[in-house]
């Protein structure tokens, strides 16, 4: 297994099967949080049922990212929000008082994942909004990202988090640019032998990618996702 | 090969821009203004010529402007020429468009701050190109600012001459012949790194940057007025898939061939090429034109049966309809974008077309 000369990228076939070792990893590893799931998605309008070729993303949606303003700016992830019962609406209230960010209301993300065929990378597009469902201001979502996140926001205005429209769901969506995706996925393959002599890399592609891009949002991937198989 | 190019920079579409109704303040209400838009161009940067013309009129608060075509907004980042192919299958001249100056509908188009916006979502899908073309970056990214200013600006204002002078700095190359037939679809760590290999960055990968948009129609017709009309944009699938091209030794890889690619599910890519798909009867044969020359463009549409039930009732590309023959890397050379994208807008013909429900 050659990673010397490897770019980075991989297939839509590869990505399918990184998608699936993540969602099952992820059920195994965190049964407590909220679980990533596969959304199918035809390639067009008019695609005929017995379509076998099918797209699709993977979503983890509703999760309450809390940012804690300390030092290192920790991040945790909570439970989803459920409507339906009455003692996790006391939870979330809980969840609020431990916030210090800004404004007093929980904010919520939805996360998914989606293979870029020009870049030959996953993409992480997010959306973050209140509990009434009506989206932050980039302002707003600015000041809940993890310091360095904002920082690096400073710098790079256009070309770090774009707005752009979601591939399957055609809504305007923020998306993290995925130009150095294939540059820093080969830097950490290749910096970590035992991903170099184990022969399921590709099962643990999306994990690797996500503990590097969930940072961004702060995102905290429970540390028995990395280890190896 | 000039001509072609020089043909796409100068094109313009003619608009006659409304304002909605409900931004009418005074009496009479305005004229409609009257507009060349370049194809190439963007309609965000046609506001300032708009808004002097609508001014004393419009109500009071912050200017949010987006376009809208028959009750569908248009989204500003796709270039104009290939909106009004896309929309106005039978081309409408001037294309009547309404244009708003508040309500920006948020939650269906990605916000425009203005100029900036439209530029640096150019510079992005230049990025994008350059990464399809070359597997990185590195050119877009090392431009110095008074190019990148430069390149803006040939473009912005439509000036083919500075824009080639300063992106042939940028070795985006051309599609066709150069590429080698390299592509394997094997296991990732067994693909060759597409990292620099030379200064410039510059790898022959064999993908071509395209941006189809397809939309589909269940009954046939024969006149383009007949053609339904685009209502929404859930009836128009997008894809933003680079072209792989496979250089076969003797074969030449033509616009057909291109789009067929791209779209599997319709059309099962076997060994039969584009000389064994029937034509209509009573078609004229026109010569397919050689490399070097562009001028049998034809305005006829070609037929296709393919395997699967689909139809290509029509490829549109700069506002011309292209015999299917045409090599591939001569349009992509031709056609394409400053951003270095090809759009090509196609109508199928399918067996049945499912309505899609709002998501």
């Amino acid at each position: 297994m050659d990673i010397s000369s490897w770019d980075g990228t991989i297939s839509l076939a590869e990505f399918h099967v990184a998608a699936r070792a993540l969602v099952e990893k992820w059920k195994r590893v965190s049964s407590a949080s909220p679980p990533w799931s596969w959304v199918s998605c035809p390639k067009q309008p008019w695609v005929a049922s017995h379509e076998v070729s099918v797209e699709g993303y993977l979503s983890l949606e509703n999760i309450i990212l809390v940012s804690i303003k300390e030092e290192h700016d920790e991040l945790l992830s909570f439970p989803q929000k459920e409507e339906t019962s009455c003692s996790d609406k006391e939870e979330s209230i809980d969840i609020a008082t431990l916030s210090q960010s800004d404004r007093d209301e929980i904010c919520y993300y939805d996360l998914h994942i989606v293979y870029s065929a020009s870049y030959r990378v996953p993409v992480l597009y997010f959306r973050v909004y209140y509990s009434d469902g009506e989206p932050l201001e980039f302002e707003d979502i600015k000041k809940h990202l993890p310091a360095h996140s904002a920082k690096t926001l400073l710098d790079s205005k256009w070309t770090f988090i774009t707005q752009e429209e979601h591939p399957y769901l055609k809504r305007p969506w923020y998306k993290l640019h995925p130009c150095g995706t294939g540059e820093w996925m080969k830097l950490l393959f290749q910096g970590d032998v035992s991903l170099a002599r184990n022969g399921a890399a590709i099962e643990v592609y999306l994990i690797s990618w996500l503990s590097f891009v969930g940072q961004v949002v702060g995102l905290r991937i429970p540390y028995e996702m990395l280890n190896q198989l | 090969m000039m001509e072609a190019q020089k043909y796409v920079w100068e094109g313009a579409i003619p608009l006659q821009i409304h304002l909605h109704e409900s931004e009418v303040t005074t009496l009479p209400p305005p004229l409609p203004a009257l507009i060349l838009a370049p194809r190439i161009g963007y309609l965000p940067l046609l506001i300032p010529h708009i808004k002097p013309h609508f001014n004393s009129t419009l109500p009071p608060g912050v200017d949010t402007v987006w376009f809208e075509y028959k009750g569908l907004p248009l989204k500003w980042y796709i270039p104009t020429g290939v909106l009004f192919d896309l929309l106005c299958v039978e081309p409408e001249r001037p294309w009547n468009l309404t244009v708003h100056f508040r309500g920006y509908p948020g939650n269906i188009l990605i916000p425009c701050e203005g100029e900036d916006s439209v530029k640096w979502s150019f510079i992005n899908s230049l990025k994008e190109a350059s990464y399809i073309i070359n597997g990185n970056c590195k050119n877009v990214m090392n431009m110095s600012q008074p190019d990148q200013v430069e390149l803006w600006h040939s473009v912005f204002n439509g000036n083919l001459e500075a824009y080639l002078k300063v992106s042939s700095k940028l070795k985006l190359g051309t599609a066709g012949h150069e590429y080698s037939a390299n592509l394997n679809s094997g296991s990732f760590v067994s693909r060759q790194s597409t990292g620099d290999t030379d200064a410039t960055g510059q790898v022959k990968t064999g993908r071509v940057p395209v941006r189809l948009y397809v939309w589909g129609v269940s009954e046939d017709f024969d006149d383009l007025e007949d053609a339904p009309q685009i209502d929404s944009w859930d009836k128009i699938s997008y894809i933003n898939r680079p072209v792989e091209i496979h250089g076969e030794e003797g074969k030449c890889f033509t616009l057909l061939d291109a789009v067929k690619s791209l779209l599997p599910e319709h059309f099962q890519y076997k060994s039969l090429t584009n000389e064994e798909s029937s034509k209509e009867e009573g078609e004229d044969e026109q010569k397919v034109p050689s490399e070097e020359g562009g001028e049998n463009l034809s305005e006829d549409v070609e037929s296709c049966y393919p395997s699967d039930n689909a139809e290509v009732k029509l490829v549109r590309i700069q506002g011309i309809e292209p015999k299917l023959e045409i090599p591939f890397s001569w349009v992509v050379h031709n056609l394409m974008n400053p951003e270095h994208f090809l759009h090509i807008c196609v109508c199928l013909k399918v067996s049945q077309v499912k309505i899609p429900s709002d998501g």
